[in-house]
């Protein structure tokens, strides 16, 4: 059974802006996976949907084979979101936001507050548990949106954006966290613009723009499909023009600082063997992008270019 | 666990958040009414009310408390839905309930209920603080208790209504300031409405609260000055329509979901 089954999404707010035009999508179960694409591409808007914070205007979903429809309640216990927005009661203490949050689930007080620590503690949020949302720090109040997703212990986990503005350790200890829970069985759904981010992570993935997926696959059967790689290499000493090496593009950054161009066939001995010939001394060497940011920013760009065609 | 089971903690969970946070901010809640009525019958029942002399046969401070606590019963009810249910709009904490399996009804149980919460234990504050000023003897219990708990629900459900559709903070002051604080005054609160034009006795008689007013004044002095049963009914003619409503509302989803 998938853990989540999107079909023909259709939705157009009330303004009449269709925010999603026929997204079809599928999540398996115990999958890591990412939901990619531009600033306004629609993910918020699915999301919104499968958590029942928008209605649809067509199409079906159904999350561990309940659909939202006809069996809301039973789907709705098994989802939990982490919003892109915050979305508490600024003046309600930490703590709190968990045991009613837990409550809304039907999980009596007594052991809300037992499950409200527990997960406090794994966020590393229990010595805030007294204080008001409205002072804990940003990445503090990222943290507390998860932990409260997780109280009534879901199977599918969705997260729109979590790691945004949050600092580097705190986006690695959530990395981990992540992992954790979903090596422990937990589907996790990922929104994010750190494209390393999702390729670190993410087993599959599916990319949406403009309303539409405009790819959905494996990661790594993604990240094969890249045909060229730029690299930017840092020279020993100064140069004036760039090398011609034949087969290879070619640009010249600085005196210092060389880009090229690799194409999936050819090898990196190649090139080296050029530049030795030369006698350019390479002392250091990186990737232009990050691996997905190229594939992404292509399939969005061919996107946009059929958009504009038909 | 079952639906209702689920309905059930849910719904306590609404109620004592509820209660929580307007016992949180009590300066701002429960306070000012105690204030405001130790002043009212200060000045009404005591300076002035001495030189009134009686009202329907009874000494003027005696015939105004009923309506002062109900008064102070419709304003904490009203005051505490709309303004509870706008932050929670206004903050997307409604979020948190709607991604829930929490169906409407319990959502506008739990939220009505903590506006009688407020409403009542306002009204009991009231009643003591009444206490010190005159002392009362209550014509019938039942009656008296009815009324207040049905005139605290339904104005509880009027300040949800004005908050499903309140965009602005404007939007939630604008119908108590123009609307409830008239129709209280209005309401036989202070005056009995024999005291009246025949005309303008016939216009009070399209007022709502001229009916709980003067209920609950029967039930604890034992006059009125409408007939009690058909009272009754138009309060709970008026709790069924906005019940109705409300769940309307919410199940569309207005001012809520896109
Ligand atoms: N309530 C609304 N009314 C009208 N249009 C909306 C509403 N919410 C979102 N939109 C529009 O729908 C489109 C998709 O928005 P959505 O928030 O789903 O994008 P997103 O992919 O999450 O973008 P981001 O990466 O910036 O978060 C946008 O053009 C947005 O302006
Ligand atoms: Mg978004």
């Amino acid at each position: 059974m998938s853990a989540l089954v999107i079909n023909n999404l259709y939705k157009t707010y009330r303004n009449g802006f269709e925010a999603l035009k026929g997204i079809s999508l599928t999540v398996e179960q115990g999958d890591f996976f990412a939901l990619l694409g531009p600033n306004g591409a629609g993910k918020s808007t699915a999301i919104s949907i499968i958590a029942s914070l928008v209605n649809k205007s067509a199409g079906e979903v159904s999350v561990y084979g309940h659909d939202l429809d006809r069996e809301k309640e039973q789907a709705k216990c098994l989802i939990g979101l982490v919003p892109q927005e915050f979305n508490f009661n600024m003046w309600e203490p930490v703590v709190e936001i968990l045991v009613n949050q837990a409550g809304y689930y039907g999980i009596p007080r007594k052991e809300a507050f037992r499950r409200a620590e527990e997960t406090l503690k794994r966020l590393d949020l229990w010595d805030k548990r007294h204080t008001q949302a409205r002072w804990l720090s940003g990445g503090m109040k990222r943290r507390l949106m998860i932990a409260r997703a997780l109280v009534h212990r879901p199977r599918l986990l969705i997260l729109d954006e979590p790691t945004a503005g949050v600092d580097i350790e705190i986006r690695r200890s959530m990395w981990r966290f992540m992992r954790e829970i979903n090596r422990h069985g937990t589907t996790i759904i990922l929104t994010t613009h750190y494209l390393e981010e999702a390729e670190r992570l993410c087993r599959n993935i599916a990319i949406i723009d403009h309303g539409r997926i405009v790819e959905q696959t494996g990661m790594s059967r993604l990240l094969s499909r890249l045909n060229t790689e730029v690299f930017v290499l840092n020279l020993k000493s100064s140069i004036t023009d760039p090398p011609t090496l034949p087969g290879y593009q070619v640009s010249l950054v600085d005196a210092e600082t060389l880009e090229v161009e690799v194409l999936r066939e050819q090898s990196m001995n190649g090139l080296f063997d050029l530049l030795s010939q030369q006698g350019i001394e390479v002392i250091s060497m990186r990737n232009k992008q990050n691996r997905l940011e190229q594939m992404f920013i292509d399939l969005v760009d061919r996107s946009k270019r059929q958009g504009a065609a038909t | 666990m079952t639906s209702w089971g689920i309905y059930r903690v849910a719904f306590q969970t609404i109620v004592t958040k509820e209660v929580l946070r307007f016992m949180r901010i009590w300066m701002q809640t429960i306070l000012p009414p105690a204030i405001t009525t130790t002043l009212y019958f200060i000045i009404f029942g005591k300076l002035i009310g001495e030189r009134i002399g009686e009202m329907d046969g009874y000494r003027y401070i005696d015939f105004i408390v009923p309506g002062l606590i109900l008064m102070s019963v419709i304003q904490n009810s009203y005051a505490n839905v709309v303004s509870s249910f706008f932050g929670t709009k206004l903050q997307h904490y409604i979020e948190e309930l709607l991604i829930a399996p929490v169906p409407n009804w319990v959502v506008l149980g739990g939220y009505v209920v903590g506006g009688v919460t407020r409403g009542t234990l306002v009204g009991i504050v009231v009643t003591v603080i009444a206490l010190f000023f005159t002392d009362l003897r209550v014509n019938s219990y039942g009656l008296t208790l009815l009324v207040f708990i049905l005139t605290s629900i339904l104005f509880a459900l009027a300040g949800f209504i004005n908050a499903v559709y309140a965009k602005s903070f404007d939007d939630i002051s604008i119908v108590p300031t123009f609307v409830l604080t008239p129709l209280t005054y209005l309401g036989g609160v202070f005056y009995s409405i024999q005291l009246l034009p025949n005309f303008w006795q016939q216009v009070s008689l399209a007022n709502p609260v001229l009916y709980m007013v003067n209920t609950f004044r029967f039930g604890i002095l034992g006059v009125s000055d409408i007939d009690v049963r058909i009272a009754l009914v138009i309060i709970l003619g008026f709790i069924t329509i906005l019940t109705a409503y409300s769940l309307r509302l919410l199940s569309r989803g207005v001012g809520i979901k896109d």
